[in-house]
């Protein structure tokens, strides 16, 4: 099925942007729930030293713990959002769609998005290389895009649209290297 | 208490990610395209949806109906966002993904999206364990809730609609863009689906553009907006990260 209009859908986003701010006080976010997660993680290994690093320590000491987390719990919702779209609109991976964990009767669980300059190995490890970066990044931005570009940008915080302005601006200077792992 | 401690976030959360899916975001493919000016999805979607809320907040504040003191607002560290936002988009370019639409990717059977997902967790735990190298750097240049209207003093409602101006013509330029490429690709007309988009676009804009007018010229509020500004500093809190 094809996807939504981008201007119908980004209103629909935006919605539920407002809705977060008016019914929670807040806005939408995602590496927030990959904090909480490092933290728990952290926690479950070395309590002591999770509890005197000031990063991790700051997380712990929210009432209910890391995996109490807001952004967490809304995290599980976006998990659970996509996967509803992705089926309601016939677009997860079908039989004989995928290279990767297929082996299974022949039903793909997993599909692979890339161009064809790259093999399925390469673009794995270009993802997981690139997500280490963005999370390096939005830890020292103190968010991300969501958290950073969309909720704070709407609210108008002169942090988050210099987070966007240089997020992009990045995006596009790194981006004619990545050309052939895309088309 | 505790049902609304989960279920609020459970269900902007699913909201949050059915429209995400909807759009196309949780594709990389559709993603890079926004980086390599195929496609520009990303540019459309998160604006028309900054423009939706920060509309409608202006809006529902005038009308008194919000409190713009009880919403946080992020505060600002200029200089670590900006070498944070450097640092992002690179790993944004590379993973073709961003932290949210990598969540809806991996839920839609994205293997790739799966592997951003235990690359993100790896940045931050690295850089959670590396934090005392960089604290200090971290908490510099801080700046407090600072805002646009008060960073340009101007009231707010001339910022919001400087904003929806801008992005208005950001919206032309990219279904410009987009059909200069569909014709390069295809060597013949556009599609008929960005034609279809224009009237859309445009008559929801001219709705915006209607209701700012008439915001911006009822005199409103640099200092009602100060006002909030100072009262949401004082209540802030510190947020969760993103």
């Amino acid at each position: 099925m094809k996807y939504s209009d981008p201007y119908l859908s980004g209103v629909a986003l935006g919605l539920v942007l407002l809705a977060a701010f008016l019914f929670a006080g807040r806005g939408l976010g995602a590496s927030g729930a990959f904090a909480a997660t490092a933290t728990g993680t952290v926690a479950a290994v070395a309590p002591d030293y999770a509890a005197s690093n000031p990063y991790f320590g700051r997380y712990l000491a929210r009432p209910g713990g890391p995996w109490r987390e807001w952004l967490l719990i809304e995290i599980v919702g976006v998990v659970i959002g996509g996967f509803l779209s992705a089926a309601l609109a016939n677009r997860l991976p079908k039989k004989g769609d995928s290279p990767l964990f297929s082996r299974v009767k022949g039903t793909a669980v997993f599909l692979v998005e890339r161009g064809r300059g790259v093999s399925v190995a390469a673009r794995l490890a270009i993802a997981f290389g690139g997500g280490t970066i963005m999370g390096v990044g939005a830890v020292l931005a103190r968010g991300c895009t969501s958290g950073q570009a969309l909720t704070g940008g709407a609210l108008l915080s002169v942090g988050s649209w210099a987070f966007m302005l240089s997020a992009f601006a990045a995006g596009y200077a790194v981006a004619p290297a990545m050309r052939r792992a895309w088309q | 208490m505790a049902m609304s401690n989960v279920l609020l976030p459970l269900s902007i959360g699913i909201a949050f990610g059915f429209t995400l899916e909807r759009a196309g975001l949780g594709n990389a493919k559709k993603l890079t395209g926004q980086f390599l000016l195929t496609d520009l999805t990303v540019f459309k979607v998160m604006f028309s949806a900054i423009l939706t809320a920060m509309v409608g907040l202006f809006w529902l504040s005038r009308l008194g109906w919000v409190d713009l003191a009880a919403i946080s607002i992020p505060e600002t560290y200029l200089r670590p966002q900006i070498a944070g936002g450097l640092i992002f988009g690179a790993g944004f370019a590379l993973a073709g993904l961003c932290p949210g639409t990598s969540c809806v990717a991996a839920a839609s059977g994205r293997g790739d999206g799966l592997a951003v997902v235990g690359g993100l967790f790896t940045g931050v735990l690295v850089a959670g364990l590396a934090f005392p190298l960089f604290l200090d750097f971290y908490d510099s240049d801080a700046r407090g809730a600072w805002t646009l209207p008060s960073l340009l003093n101007a009231p707010y409602g001339l910022v919001v609609l400087g904003i929806v101006l801008v992005a208005l013509m950001g919206f032309a330029a990219a279904e410009r863009i987009e059909r200069r490429q569909s014709s390069r690709e295809r060597g013949a007309a556009p599609g008929s689906l960005a034609l279809k988009r224009v009237p859309l676009a445009l008559a929801a804009c001219a709705l915006l553009l209607a209701g700012l007018a008439a915001a911006v010229r009822t005199p409103v509020d640099s200092a009602t907006a100060a006002a909030a500004q100072a009262h949401a500093k004082a209540l802030y809190k510190p947020a969760s990260g993103c």
